[in-house]
């Protein structure tokens, strides 16, 4: 049980690169906090930074109030669950998880009490003689997480635990690591490069991007609203949709067509210094088949491309023609979801339509959005121009 | 494993095993024939003895140096492999996980070492060691050997340190071990397979060598069965001593006989799996 603090958390390779940047995160005792960002953002070396693998150039870390900068990982009390595991392939499941106990010289019988109980809670019970080259991926994955438990850390540090699964048990395990958080109670720290992970499991997520915090907030408040191209991007599957528009006189120029901004939409860009020209962000489940809306918004017509039915809604996609809209925040992560780019210009559009549609393949569809639900960014710096502060 | 052999191709393979090994075996067997034959029966040409004595052996046990240069030569190897294998660990692991200055010059120089031309160099040992009352010594020997099975045991074991998972270094720091708890507790069981066969190949380096062993003893004191070979002699200068040089040699073969079978139950193909997926 443990209060973490970085404050203004620094590594610097002696290279001279610059891996992690000014990092201050505050996590409460108890709390569950995810990292997240595309591969290279320092969210790894953060998280061995706190777990004392990597030393800190500059800032300091406190857990507990107490500055531990220089201390041994042993001395700093936290567990930590690789990626891979890191099993110990000449113990039993039994030593693994007794390791850290018998480390610090515990009590015979006490060993076997916890290493007995931690079984139990994670349904291992059954293997505990067993050598972990015979166990499955999730049995190995839990004996991982046993070894963690077992000695009552202050703190877990997770690093991608569930990126070795196959997607079905990875969404078990995800609620199962969720599910024992909580009843531990004990500070939680996860890497994860998934935002889905970040979404689901986390109290507040911490979205990093080339070694700089990038926003820290609740998952549902990084959705609703991201102070970045780069958050609204990452945050959400399918991804936000952008395209260039331009602003003049309260009005909206899309490729979509000209629509009035909403009053609210107004209100936040007065005062700011918002450019002509800007990227507009809108989310799937913000379109509608607009046959089925009564509600005044905006509204299109454009051919559906491809239609995914996923039984509870459809998914319309929708080709745009122009210019795509263009940011470097939007070039990082075309490049990390593998996605760039659609060779004829022009963008794509992803749409989160009521099963009642009757959309089809080829055909015309009016679409209906919430003129309202847009975000407005800038496309030099990336940043949000609708942020409510 | 599980082609399905076609008659024809097992015939072949079978073939050519039974080549290989009657052509790796057959000297050996010779020799050990030529150590059970009598005086008379020596030249007579037959592979199978006819007729069997153990007198070759009892010789050469009643003789002072034989027994002598045994226990030289198994305490010399065992010295000398002893300490390769622990200062070769010790490097290799370094070589292996640390970034230190001067990482590639230490690689390097061992690797020049490990191609260096023995034979130029006994001149010059022979002297140093003389004058520095080094000769006809058993540290005389074990130095040299250990410094050229240095660079066998480093390459060996680098490679065998480069399989462990760094990861699991990382899980037993955090697990609460010091850096030598993680080692002794974690490394070295994975790198035991290494070490063994690492042993192996440098006990077996010391234990043949006979071009250091002729040149750097003069005595009993010293002097490593393959040496003391050469100098037997039979009782009298007519005598031929084939029959006890053949005993002698299938002594000598027992002890790294026994040492492999021994360590080769220890080297465990496969132990890291289950470590780390993928």
């Amino acid at each position: 049980m443990a209060e973490i603090i970085l404050d203004k958390v620094t590594k610097r390779y002696p290279d001279g690169a610059l891996a992690v940047s000014d990092v201050d995160i505050q996590i409460a005792d108890g709390e569950f906090v995810i990292l997240v960002g595309p591969s290279g953002c320092g969210k790894s070396t953060t998280l061995n930074m706190i777990a004392g693998l990597e030393d800190i150039t500059s800032g300091e870390l406190r857990i507990d109030g107490d500055r531990v900068n220089d201390r041994a990982p042993k001395d700093r009390d936290i567990a930590m669950v690789f990626q891979s595991y890191a099993l110990y392939p000449h113990m039993s499941v039994r030593e693994n998880m007794a390791f850290p106990l018998r480390l610090a010289k515990v009590d015979k019988k006490v060993v076997q009490q916890k290493v007995e109980e931690a079984a139990r809670i994670l349904d291992l019970t059954q293997h505990l003689d067993r050598k972990p080259g015979n166990l499955s991926g999730g049995q190995r994955q839990r004996v991982a997480m046993g070894r963690a438990i077992v000695r009552s850390p202050k703190a877990f540090l997770m690093d991608e635990p569930l990126s070795n699964l196959d997607a079905k048990l990875r969404v078990q395990m995800r609620t199962s690591v969720s599910k024992l958080q909580r009843r531990l109670g004990t500070t939680t720290v996860y890497v994860t490069h998934d935002q889905t992970e970040a979404m689901t499991l986390g109290d507040r997520v911490v979205v990093m991007r080339g070694g700089h915090v990038q926003q820290i907030g609740s998952p549902q408040f990084l959705y609703e609203q991201p102070v970045n191209l780069f958050v609204a991007g990452f945050i959400g599957s399918p991804s936000m949709n952008f395209l260039p528009a331009g602003l003049e006189d309260g009005r909206l120029r899309t490729p979509l067509g000209d629509f009035p901004l909403t009053d609210r939409i107004r209100r936040l860009l007065e005062g700011g210094s918002a450019p002509r020209e800007v990227i507009m962000g809108l989310r799937p489940e913000h379109f509608e088949d607009a046959r089925l809306v009564d509600e005044p918004g905006a509204a299109f017509t454009a051919t559906v491309e491809v239609l995914e039915s996923m039984g509870s809604d459809k998914y319309a996609y929708f080709a745009v023609e122009g210019e795509a809209a263009m940011a470097a925040e939007l070039e990082e992560l075309a490049a990390e979801s593998g996605t760039a780019e659609m060779a004829d210009g022009g963008s794509q559009i992803v749409s989160r339509l009521s099963a009642a549609s009757d959309a089809r393949e080829g055909a015309e569809l009016s679409v209906w959005f919430d003129p309202d639900k847009i975000h407005l960014f800038d496309p030099s710096d990336g940043r949000t121009l609708t942020y409510v502060e | 494993m599980t082609t399905a052999t076609r008659p024809g191709v097992r015939a072949r393979w079978t073939l050519i095993d039974i080549v290989v090994v009657v052509y790796a075996l057959v000297p050996v067997l010779w020799i050990l024939s030529l150590s059970f034959k009598t005086k008379e029966t020596l030249t007579d040409k037959s592979f199978i003895p006819t007729e069997w004595t153990f007198q070759n052996y009892v010789d050469i046990f009643s003789t002072n140096e034989f027994p002598r240069a045994l226990v030289n030569s198994i305490g010399i190897a065992l010295i000398a492999t002893l300490i390769a294998v622990v200062l070769g660990t010790m490097a290799a692991y370094a070589i292996a996980r640390l970034d230190f200055p001067g990482k590639r010059a230490l690689v390097g120089v061992s690797l020049l070492i490990a191609m260096f031309p023995q034979v130029s160099l006994v001149t010059p040992l022979f002297e140093v060691e003389r004058s520095l009352g080094l000769f006809d010594t058993w540290p005389g020997l074990i130095l040299p050997y250990i410094t050229f099975a240095l660079p066998l045991a480093i390459y060996t074991l680098s490679a065998f340190f480069r399989e462990i998972p760094w990861e699991l270094e990382k899980a037993a720091k955090m697990d609460g071990a010091t850096p030598a708890q993680a080692f002794r507790r974690v490394i070295a069981p994975l790198a035991a397979p290494g070490v063994f066969t690492t042993a192996i190949l440098v006990f077996i380096f010391c234990w043949n060598d006979f071009l250091f062993a002729i040149s750097l003893t003069s005595t009993t004191a010293s002097r490593t069965v393959p040496a003391a070979l050469s100098f037997f002699q039979g009782s009298s200068q007519f005598e031929d001593p084939t029959g006890t040089v053949s005993a002698a040699a299938v002594v000598i073969t027992i002890p790294i006989i026994l040492f492999v079978l021994f360590f080769q139950r220890r080297i465990v193909a496969g132990l890291t799996s289950g470590a780390v997926k993928g």
